[in-house]
């Protein structure tokens, strides 16, 4: 959860001058890079690409030409096949991850700060168990236990983002409550559902979905750091992470290995965090602070 | 202040409670069970059932939860079946290299974050605090293991000046010590400093604006006097808020960094002992490393009711 805590902590408005309106440059740019990536990800198999698995022995580190366009790894397979293949691992992790987070922590949190109470107490404090965890570790605890899978991964770190969403959602919902158009919403009869759904979701939505790609983020990187280590996705299964940790092996022969998948990660890790934060700031930066 | 930590003491149990509970359960996730993670392969049926009926899993669950809270409440962690040295020997003979990595960590990060900060909070919207301010973003996007094959290439492959791995007890020899624990330190910090430098500077340009320091200027007092000690005073709050946040990921970031470097730490031993299924040893350890942070939350908690008589009264 590399830069998940910085980011909350970061959150102190700055001069009302600083406060951008408009999307630069940069912002469009981060937007072009990630629809590359996911381009790329999405039509990976209908791409004319090398398998990234097929090892070639006789081909070992060899450098970019027409058949390998960006060479090949230590075991001789296509090093453009694998950061192709290895972002659709790095986009579902990171995707599918913070929608659990963003579903059941988003859910709780609008009830915690709707019903207040007991309720609220309950969700509060069973958050700050989860939170008790330092989150790689309770991360690699519960992979060692269940054995490595992509599934397994995607669970267990969309599970543990359901505290930040919760506090989001919640921080959000309490200061919506107060505000007009609930109460004459409530004035109107209106039931518990349709508060919730019709007048607090929509408002409650653009800060969680800001925060949302902050979290994809986060959740890149984690899923990175743990296959590095070798304790994420099981190989033959290219990732970034096991990519940078395989390249780190020939670190003095081929430190392109290395640098190519780190690259990558680290221009869409940027693109998320670029317009995760231009987003924020467009729906006022104060919905989203804790 | 008292009826504070009572308080916050009286929240602590449970939570530490919960944590045991949620550490204890964790290890019901393995398919199969321990015995079988211990005997191998080769494992007869009955060998099993003997093992587990020795190790007591075939008592009921709130069972084995009591009396294993009641081994660790006495300071007994259980022992490695790998290497039959206890938990809490692994743990204590480990945990100074890893606290050592950390306080390096935190001083080259705030070293390095806290005069960024002030430097771009005299100069705010200057070209300079617009590039830091961007700087700092894009090294959030830097995870901790990428900084490290960096550094490692940079300084150990290309010039050579520093060795990747390996380690030296303080006690032994500091300056070989110091060698090798300065990449990792380094690694880790290169994360913390956007952090502090971020929350301070904001932190740093709203004090700035306040009278008192119109007033210092006007008294004819250095600049230097005013930025460090009035102009940063008021900041320590924070900087106490940031650390306290920063725990957590600093523990994590540790465990990467000590397994990259070959630093002997608690990270280490964790991921060491995941990747022998050494369970005994990942249960332990993922307990004390949980309920440290917890007490380490609490101190942070303590610290910072101490400095700003806002929080203990009322409701922050």
């Amino acid at each position: 959860m590399a830069t998940l805590e910085l980011s909350i902590g970061g959150e102190i408005p700055v001069t009302s001058a600083r406060r951008k309106r408009r999307l630069g440059p940069l912002f469009w740019a981060a937007i072009c890079w990630m629809v590359l990536v996911f381009a790329a990800a999405i039509l990976a198999n209908l791409l004319p690409l090398p398998s990234p698995t097929d090892m070639d022995m006789l081909e070992r580190r060899a450098p970019a030409s027409w058949a390998h366009w960006l060479g090949t790894d230590g075991l001789g397979r296509d090093e453009l096949a694998r950061l192709i293949y290895g972002a659709r691992i790095s986009l579902i992790v990171g995707l599918c991850a913070p929608i659990i987070g963003i579903t059941i922590g988003g859910t709780l949190g609008m009830l915690a700060g709707y019903f207040r109470g007991r309720f609220e107490s309950i969700v509060v404090g069973s958050m700050d168990v989860l939170l008790a965890f330092p989150p790689l570790i309770l991360v690699l605890a519960v992979t060692a236990y269940l054995g490595q899978s992509v599934l397994y991964l995607t669970c267990i770190i969309g599970v543990l983002g359901v505290p930040a969403f919760m506090r989001v959602a919640r921080a959000a919902t309490l200061t919506l409550v107060r505000r007009e158009f609930v109460i004459a919403a409530q004035a109107l009869g209106a039931t518990h559902t349709r508060i919730l759904l019709r007048e607090l979701l929509p408002n409650v939505f653009l800060p969680l979905l800001a925060f949302f790609l902050l979290l994809v983020a986060v959740t890149i990187v984690v899923e990175g750091a743990l296959s590095f280590l070798g304790l994420g996705v099981p190989p033959p299964i290219s990732s970034w992470g096991s990519m940078i940790g395989e390249g780190r092996e020939s670190l003095e022969v081929a430190p392109r290995l290395a640098f190519m998948p780190a690259t990558v990660m680290f221009l869409t890790v940027l693109s998320f965090n670029l317009v995760g934060d231009a987003l924020r700031t467009l729906t006022d930066p104060r919905q989203g602070a804790l | 202040m008292l009826g504070f930590v009572a308080r916050r003491l009286l929240y602590l149990v449970p939570v530490l409670v919960a944590v045991s509970l949620l550490t204890f359960l964790m290890a019901s996730l393995l398919p199969g069970d321990l015995a079988y993670v211990i005997l191998g392969d080769q494992a007869t049926p009955e060998k099993v059932e003997a093992l587990r009926h020795d190790m007591g899993l075939d008592q009921p669950v709130w069972w084995r939860y009591a009396s294993w809270l009641g081994h660790v409440l006495q300071g007994d962690f259980g022992r490695s079946f790998r290497t039959g040295q206890t938990v809490l020997q692994a743990v204590t003979e480990r945990l100074p290299v890893s606290i050592e990595l950390m306080l390096l960590a935190e001083i080259i990060g705030l070293a390095i974050g806290v005069p960024l900060a002030i430097a771009c909070a005299v100069r705010s919207g200057s070209a300079f605090d617009r590039f830091m301010t961007g700087s700092a973003f894009g090294m959030l996007s830097v995870p901790t293991f990428l900084s490290a094959i960096l550094l490692i290439y940079l300084f150990a492959v290309e010039l050579r000046w520093l060795p990747a791995t390996g380690y030296v007890p303080f006690g032994e020899d500091p300056v070989a010590n110091l060698r090798f624990m300065v990449l990792p330190a380094l690694t880790l910090a290169l994360a913390e400093w956007p952090g502090i430098m971020r929350v301070l500077r904001s932190d740093m340009i709203a004090t700035l604006q306040e009278d008192y320091i119109a007033l210092a200027k006007a008294k004819g007092l250095k600049a230097s006097r005013i930025l460090f000690v009035h102009a940063l005073k008021p900041s320590s709050l924070t900087l106490v808020t940031i650390t306290g946040i920063n725990i957590g990921r600093l523990i994590g970031g540790a465990l990467i960094v000590e397994t990259i470097f070959a630093l002997p730490g608690i990270g280490r031993l964790l991921v060491g002992s995941i990747y022998t299924r050494d369970l005994v040893i990942l249960q332990g350890v993922v307990l004390l490393v949980a309920a440290g942070f917890v007490i380490m939350n609490f101190i942070v908690d303590l610290l910072y009711a101490a400095l700003d008589p806002r929080i203990r009264h009322g409701h922050a």
